[in-house]
């Protein structure tokens, strides 16, 4: 099987390790910056031995944050919560839109229906904030400024176009006369959309989804502009410790590592589907 | 002749109809099928074999005319809605079931019971030599397993009509001629009704009670075997079916006394006494300018008395010779059931018997007549 060499093999192994090393070593130099005091984080020169402490941690969930200057409260936790609730509920509508729509294009080709899907993607191109000063204007209008509705339509900018365009090639591979055949022994065809196409494309559908969740995770400028406090999620909330006065390096930390969590959580959970998905072919009849 | 199962009012199909590069793949064909036949569709690749089966099953509508299976129009209703039965071109076996359960699936909808479904399965698999492959998926078996699983899948319904799609050609050639008997059997035991699209002459003539020829979209001949090798109703099927191909010259008749004389090429006169044509045959071939004469290879006998004709190629193929010959400025091929010696360089004598003698229109193609008289 392994027809290399012990030399290849050793070298690919060290650089491998290199690439590990070089992307994990931030998120590894963060986790331990949230385990110390501000003290020994600026102590000079730096040093890997100090006493692991959970004190940022309980200062972040409890929201209580003391800095230099005194004692100021910050709704971490509840940003945390919109985020989450942001990104479940804007995936979740994305995919029921999203995955329909894409079967559509996939399996129906008709006049304009590559015009149409091409403009769904073209919303990606748009720089946000050319959309958002009119967008605001509207949604103050209509209401839905500052709602969780208001927020989840406007993240389907993020969430739709890339749904639709990664699950609308999984339905491509998929042959036809798979459908077809379960079609002609008596089903109709959302049975067959249901039983067969849905299952074939579940590891593509998976991938997309999980994108979407941290496109949608990461976004700022959208809950920047369109949400007040009680609405921001971590991307926008952790402004808050920037303009406090002192920095509290350990407590920042705390709380990038509790905002990476869930996204980093999730893309473990659904690496098998991730890596089943992403290899094309598998799906192929 | 029996009841008419399907039938084929002027279909037409064309693809991409309002592109500026549309492809009519069928063209005004009208075909029908009596309850428990078998009937070939053979032709060349991209002559609308497959168009013609999906517009029966409904995967692809029809651009004109109309479809009936026993009498009912379908050609406007669900796939689903049709009670066909089709084996796929591509075997489309979906993937995350095994074998087994992709030919049971076919039969879910039957609502059968489950030692029902297992024992036809074990039927179907056992006559199409699948029985080890059955816990299997479809991912990790050969092309050719997979075409049985597939051709299981659709045999196994009791459908109206059963459409296979070149069923067999995946198969190695002893395990082919196997299944052909098989499955022949299989179908008129139980008296379905099916049609099979192949460009195998050997397995339509084995399999097909008749055979429907296409080529270009065009139906050209609709027969039995034996009346499409004895009576082709044209040029094309004339030379397209048939192995070796027939052999055709260009000529022109000419009345001398109480003979007919056809002149062929390069100066070649063939002789036949005038009584060997019917009348109207006769007066057709004098008022014509010219037509295409053809004889099958079987038919041309060598002989030393024979018009003269030099031999280029002789192969022997194990039960046959075919021994290819420069005549009339073509190349004229005769078989024979021995091992002829003829080295190529030699000399031979070819004679072509009036009643082996088909003749078509030089520009229509069509068939004048078979050995002697007006088809
Ligand atoms: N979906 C399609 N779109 C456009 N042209 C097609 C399509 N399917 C088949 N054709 C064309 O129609 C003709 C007949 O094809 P097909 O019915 O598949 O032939 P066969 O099965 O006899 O090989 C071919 O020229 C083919 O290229
Ligand atoms: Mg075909």
């Amino acid at each position: 099987m392994d027809h290399r060499s012990p030399l290849e093999r050793v070298l690919r192994a060290l650089a491998l390790t290199a690439i590990v090393v070089f992307f994990m070593f931030p998120i590894f130099w963060i986790v331990l910056m949230s385990l110390q005091t501000n003290e020994t984080i600026l102590r000079s020169p730096p040093s890997m031995s100090f006493v692991p402490t959970l004190k940022n941690y309980a200062a972040i969930i409890s929201g209580e944050l003391d800095s230099n200057a005194g004692s100021m409260s910050i709704h971490f936790m509840n940003n945390l919560l919109n985020s989450v609730l942001l990104s479940v509920f804007s995936v979740a509508l994305a995919l029921l839109l999203g995955v329909p729509a894409a079967y559509a294009f996939a399996r129906h080709k008709f006049r304009g229906s590559e015009d149409i899907a091409f403009t769904l993607l073209s919303f990606r191109f748009a720089p946000p904030l050319l959309v958002l000063l009119p967008l605001t204007l509207y949604f103050q209008a209509l209401g839905l400024a500052n709602t969780y509705l208001g927020l989840v339509w406007v993240y389907q900018l993020i969430c739709l176009p890339l749904i639709l365009w990664i699950v609308r090639g999984y339905f491509e591979d998929i042959s036809p006369d798979i459908e077809h055949a379960y079609r002609i022994a008596g089903h109709g065809w959302f049975a067959t959309f249901r039983k067969i196409a849905l299952p074939l494309a579940g590891p593509g559908i998976a991938a997309a989804g999980l994108l979407a969740f941290i496109f949608a995770w990461n976004n700022f400028i959208f809950a920047l502009v369109l949400a007040s406090a009680d609405k921001q999620p971590v991307t926008v909330g952790a402004l808050a410790f920037v303009t406090a006065s002192g920095i509290q390096y350990g407590q920042i930390a705390a709380a990038i590592v509790m905002s990476i969590a869930p996204t980093l959580l999730l893309a473990l959970w659904a690496q098998r589907y991730l890596v089943e998905g992403l290899s094309l072919g598998a799906v192929k009849g | 002749m029996s009841e008419v199962l399907l039938d084929l009012q002027r279909i037409n199909k064309i693809y991409n109809e309002t592109s500026r590069h549309p492809v009519r793949a069928v063209k005004d064909l009208n075909l029908n099928v009596a309850q428990g036949e078998i009937v070939a569709l053979l032709g060349s690749s991209g002559c609308g074999k497959t168009s013609t089966l999906r517009m029966i099953a409904g995967f692809e509508a029809v651009s004109s005319g109309q479809i009936l299976i026993k009498g009912r129009p379908v050609h406007a209703l669900a796939p689903a809605r049709r009670n066909v039965a089709m084996a796929f071109e591509g075997y489309s076996l979906y993937p995350p079931l095994t074998v087994e359960e992709n030919i049971a699936f076919a039969l879910k909808s039957e609502r059968l019971a489950k030692d029902e479904i297992r024992k036809k399965v074990a039927e179907i698999a056992h006559l199409l030599e699948i029985e080890d492959i059955l816990e299997r998926y479809p991912g990790s078996i050969s092309g050719g397993q997979q075409q049985r699983a597939s051709l299981a899948r659709a045999l196994i319904r009791d459908a109206d009509l059963h459409l296979l799609d070149e069923p067999m050609g995946q198969l190695e050639p002893q395990l082919r001629a196997l299944l052909r008997g098989r499955i022949k059997h299989f179908i008129k035991e139980r008296g379905l009704t099916a049609i099979l699209v192949t460009h195998d002459q050997t397995e339509a003539n084995a399999l097909a009670d008749r055979i429907a020829v296409m080529e270009g979209g065009v139906l050209q001949q609709f027969d039995s075997p034996l009346h499409l090798k004895d009576r082709p109703a044209n040029l094309f099927t004339g030379t397209f079916i048939g192995e070796p191909p027939m052999n055709v010259f260009p000529a022109q008749a000419e009345a001398d006394g109480d003979n007919l004389k056809l002149n062929l090429a390069d100066g070649v006169c063939l002789t036949y006494p005038a009584s060997a044509f019917s009348d109207d045959l006769k007066a057709r071939l004098l008022s014509s300018d010219t037509f295409v004469i053809g004889v099958r290879p079987h038919a041309v006998k060598i002989t030393p008395g024979g018009h003269p004709a030099k031999v280029y190629a002789n192969q022997w193929l194990g039960d046959q010779t075919h021994v290819a010959a420069r005549f009339a400025g073509q190349t004229i091929v005769s078989v024979r059931h021995d091992r002829a010696h003829h080295a190529p360089g030699e000399t031979i004598g070819i004679d072509l018997a009036a009643s082996d003698l088909h003749i078509f229109a030089a520009d229509s193609g069509r068939a004048f007549s078979h050995g002697g008289a007006l088809a």
